[in-house]
């Protein structure tokens, strides 16, 4: 065979494969939402291990709490498996009547003694989201006493101290209290574990969805559960489909091959805006971006270099263009949008004043600090803001860019000198954020409880007094008021600078409606969407 | 690890042969053990420096003292090091599912892509290498030089994102990332691991085409880089082979040009470009990783990474030893095409 001979058969052979390939129809089937995004944060779906974005708000749809958030105002709690309830005078005692008729994806009947079990589960099992639980009192001994089903339709509950009720009931709607199938979970009991196993990757819920298919890396198929209570969903099936490339995902939104496109940058939102097919909703989430100043560097500790450094973030303006679609200026822990969250904005960038106060504080020259952020947009482009905006007042600010698991392991272990984090609360109730920010017990280095308040070596037993006050304080405005003394307290005098709040951009096909995001992680709500 | 080894295949005995042979696969099978051995201490270690608390991973950064304890010592990693180590092989942490079916699901997508890609680089680059070689110094040796040149420096991630840009979203002659679209992703029985051979197999030609249009860009991409590797070495083994005196002697003597250089130089080099191949085929097996994430191709290097980020050791190890062992065969597979092309080692 001649040289020519094989070049010409090998060109044929390529022309042939294109030739043979069909032009590509691309178009989502018409009852199934396929969303891109990536999926590689998911290891289990057991609602009482969920704890992460994807699993949270996968756990949303599949799972019915006993309380729910409205979905017309998602600061408030109302009834979920659980129709109505009443709390006893001293505060101690919740009874819940559950919704009648009411059935699991199974076919099954949802009763109290489902209830009991989910909530005894999530203590039993001890797995992180316990805590919601565990902080009334609960342990796996007691647990079988204090949660108890009187009969098929009445699930009482009984607390150690008498919480405020917004906190007990902003708890139960979190994923914890999900209610989850008794018989379908043990039937699939392995050494003790309640299911766990099983559980982790299948799913016994009363939600709008049950979990078909789970391929680690590369999808999760939810199909509608037409027995749910609220009405079969209007979609038959969410896909999410593992795109880790937020510009691939960008490409197959444009061509129709997905629905929606969850993991944009700013950039690949901008490029979107000409294209009349697809269309960029943005909501606002309860996640606020901060930097943590860890108090163990001497530098650090000083309350006027704390606020030199607040003065010296140039807010609006990293706000303004480089976090476009992703983050709006927001100073305190409580995110907007959620109950008692304070939206006053105190501080603005004023480089004499910062100047002056770091001279004050002994550091006419600044010094040098290192600050550890995520490695991924828009984290290392703000660092290199702040770098920047620091250097005005002579502090110099190296910036440790890794990955998110390895800022969080050093952060965890309190090895940071700064860190530009986020934080999100675990559940729709202040105390989740306070707790986190001010509790902390034991503040030497072996210190257990690994709170915001511990990794930045900082305690303030005050404002620790007030946040306890809250949680007992069962009047709903005065509850407030203590939560806006301890943001302005924490504002201005904390290791804490908060800066941002999320906006989550989520570009998706024209045609799809209702889509529900909800502030936090796990308030997302599929059934209504339509295409 | 093994190379072409003689086999001293020349006794008259069958029991000499027999034994040649038992003497062969132990030899094999050493050296197989030895390769494990060692990747899985490497691997091992490797995995213990990386400044990632796996713990975390697993129960999340809010994670109380009990929980984190709790699943602490679920990972076994209370234990002393030798005892993870013993321990270590089995369930993934991210996914809770054993490893060896997850590195199987993954590995086939993989070995999907890389033989598409070594095919196309394959045929494309032999040829192109001896042209270049035979029309060294003229204008096809520049072009196919140049189009090499470019093919080995341009980054594989911007090649794979221009290439979906141009022939996907903007010409749509071929279908877009992942490995078979949506419609068909679950009506299609999954006996092989290998999309496009099981729609073959179940007599499913649309999803096979669907199928194959997915394969075709990532393909291409990963096949033209192995394509200008494979090109640049057959065209330096070529130039080599063609200055040689024989050649000039069978030049000489009339044998036809085509013969010259396919039957006489070609013969001389194939077992070294089937050395190349087997490399450029090796590499694709674990160093496409960049190309996974563009086309969300869940393939063995995705995995692995995934799971070093996790610091999911079980999982890095399962990943791993699936790579190595596919190197041990195809360093084996290798020496058994060795002795059907070259005489001298049969």
């Amino acid at each position: 065979m001649g040289l020519k001979s094989v070049l010409r058969m090998t060109t044929a052979v390529v022309m042939l494969s294109f030739a043979s390939m069909a032009p590509s129809y691309a178009d989502t089937p018409p009852d199934t939402l396929v969303m891109a995004t990536s999926i590689d944060g998911v290891t289990s779906f057991d609602p009482a291990e969920v704890f992460e974005f994807v699993g949270g708000e996968i756990s949303n749809n599949v799972y019915l709490r006993l309380l729910v958030r409205n979905e017309a105002d998602f600061s408030e709690v109302i009834g979920g498996a659980a129709e109505s309830w009443e709390i006893s005078e001293d505060g101690l005692t919740y009874t819940f009547r559950m919704r009648d008729g009411l059935t699991f994806a199974s076919g099954a009947p949802v009763t109290a003694q489902d209830a009991a079990f989910s909530l005894q589960r999530v203590v039993k099992l001890g797995k992180s989201p316990a805590f919601i639980l565990t902080q009334f009192g609960w342990t796996p001994e007691n647990v079988e006493q204090n949660v108890t089903a009187q009969d098929d339709r009445t699930l009482v509950l009984r607390i150690s101290e008498a919480f405020a009720p917004t906190l007990v009931l902003n708890a139960l709607s979190s994923g914890v209290g999900s209610m989850v199938e008794k018989a379908v979970a043990l039937s699939h009991e392995k050494d003790g574990d309640l299911g766990y196993d099983w559980l982790r990757s299948n799913s016994a819920g009363a939600g709008a969805f049950v979990l078909r298919a789970w391929q680690p890396n590369e999808a999760i198929v939810l199909e509608a559960n037409e027995s749910f209570y609220l009405g079969k969903p209007k979609l038959n099936r969410v896909i999410y489909r593992h795109v880790p490339e937020a510009t691939a995902q960008r490409l197959m939104l444009e061509r129709g091959d997905v629905d929606m496109a969850r993991s944009l940058g700013a950039e690949q939102i901008d490029s979107l805006a000409s294209n009349s097919d697809v269309k960029v909703e943005i909501d606002e989430k309860a996640t606020v971006l901060y930097i943590g100043l860890n108090e163990k560097k001497p530098e650090l500790q000083n309350p006027k270099v704390q606020e030199a450094i607040r003065l010296l973030v140039d807010y609006d303006g990293i706000g303004g263009t480089m976090l476009r679609h992703q983050y709006r200026v927001h100073q305190s822990v409580l995110a907007k949008g959620g109950f008692a969250a304070l939206e006053e904005l105190p501080y603005k960038q004023d480089l004499e004043k910062a100047k002056a106060l770091l001279a004050e504080a002994g550091y006419p020259d600044g010094f040098n600090l290192e600050l550890d952020v995520f490695a991924g947009a828009p984290y290392r482009d703000i660092g290199e803001a702040l770098q920047a905006n620091f250097a005005q007042a002579g502090i110099k600010v190296s910036v440790v860019a890794s990955d998110r698991r390895q800022v969080l392991t050093k952060y965890r272990a309190r090895n940071h000198q700064a860190v530009l984090m986020v934080w999100s609360p675990d559940y729709g109730d202040p105390h989740s954020t306070m707790d986190f920010f001010l509790s902390n017990p034991d503040n030497s280095d072996a210190g257990t409880a690994k709170t915001a308040a511990w990794r930045n070596s900082w305690f303030d037993p005050e404002l620790k007094e007030l946040a306890d006050k809250a949680i007992h304080e069962s009047d709903t405005e005065k509850r407030k008021a203590i939560y806006a003394d301890i943001q302005r307290s924490l504002q201005t005098d904390s290791p804490f600078v908060v800066m941002f709040q999320q906006t989550e951009p989520v570009a998706m096909r024209s045609n799809v409606e209702n889509w529900v995001s909800g502030p936090a992680f796990d308030t997302y709500v599929f059934r209504g969407i339509t295409k | 690890m093994s190379s072409a080894s003689p086999t001293g295949a020349n006794g008259p005995l069958q029991n000499q042969a027999l034994g040649t042979f038992a003497k062969n696969t132990f030899g094999f099978a050493v050296s197989l053990a030895l390769t494990l051995l060692g990747l899985v201490l490497v691997t091992f270690l490797i995995a213990r420096v990386v400044p990632i608390d796996p713990v975390l991973v697993m129960v999340g950064d809010r994670a109380s003292p009990e929980a984190y304890e709790q699943a602490r010592r679920a990972m076994g990693l209370d234990q002393p090091v030798y005892r993870q180590f013993l321990d270590y092989l089995g369930r993934s942490v991210m996914t809770g599912r054993d490893v060896l079916s997850d590195t199987l699901r993954a590995f086939p997508a993989t070995l999907e892509l890389a033989l598409a890609a070594t095919l196309i680089g394959a045929v494309l680059g032999v040829p192109a290498g001896v042209l270049a070689a035979v029309r060294r110094g003229r204008a096809s040796d520049h072009l196919v030089r140049i189009i090499s040149l470019i093919g080995y420096s341009l980054p594989v991630f911007w090649l794979g994102m221009v290439a979906l840009l141009v022939f996907y979203a903007r010409l749509g002659w071929v279908e877009g990332p992942g490995r078979i679209g949506i419609a068909y992703q679950y009506s299609v029985p999954g006996r092989t691991g290998f999309v496009l051979l099981d729609a073959l197999l179940a007599g499913e030609w649309a999803a096979a085409r669907n199928a194959f249009s997915h394969l075709i860009l990532p393909a291409c991409i990963l096949g033209y880089v192995s394509m200008a590797f494979i090109a640049r070495m057959t065209r330096s083994l070529m130039i080599e082979q063609l200055s040689q005196e024989y050649v000039l002697a069978a030049r000489a003597k009339g044998v036809p040009a085509s013969t010259v250089i396919w039957r006489h130089a070609f013969g001389n080099v194939i077992v070294q470009v089937i050395t190349v191949i087997t490399l450029t085929f090796a590499y694709l097996l674990e160093g496409a990783v960049l190309t996974e994430t563009v086309f969300a191709w869940p393939g063995i290097g995705l995995y692995i990474t995934q799971a070093l980020f996790s610091a999911d050791l079980n999982a890095v190890v399962g990943g791993t030893i699936v790579i190595g062992i596919s190197f041990v065969f195809l360093n084996r597979g290798a020496d058994l095409l060795y002795r059907i092309f070259d005489p001298r080692i049969r």
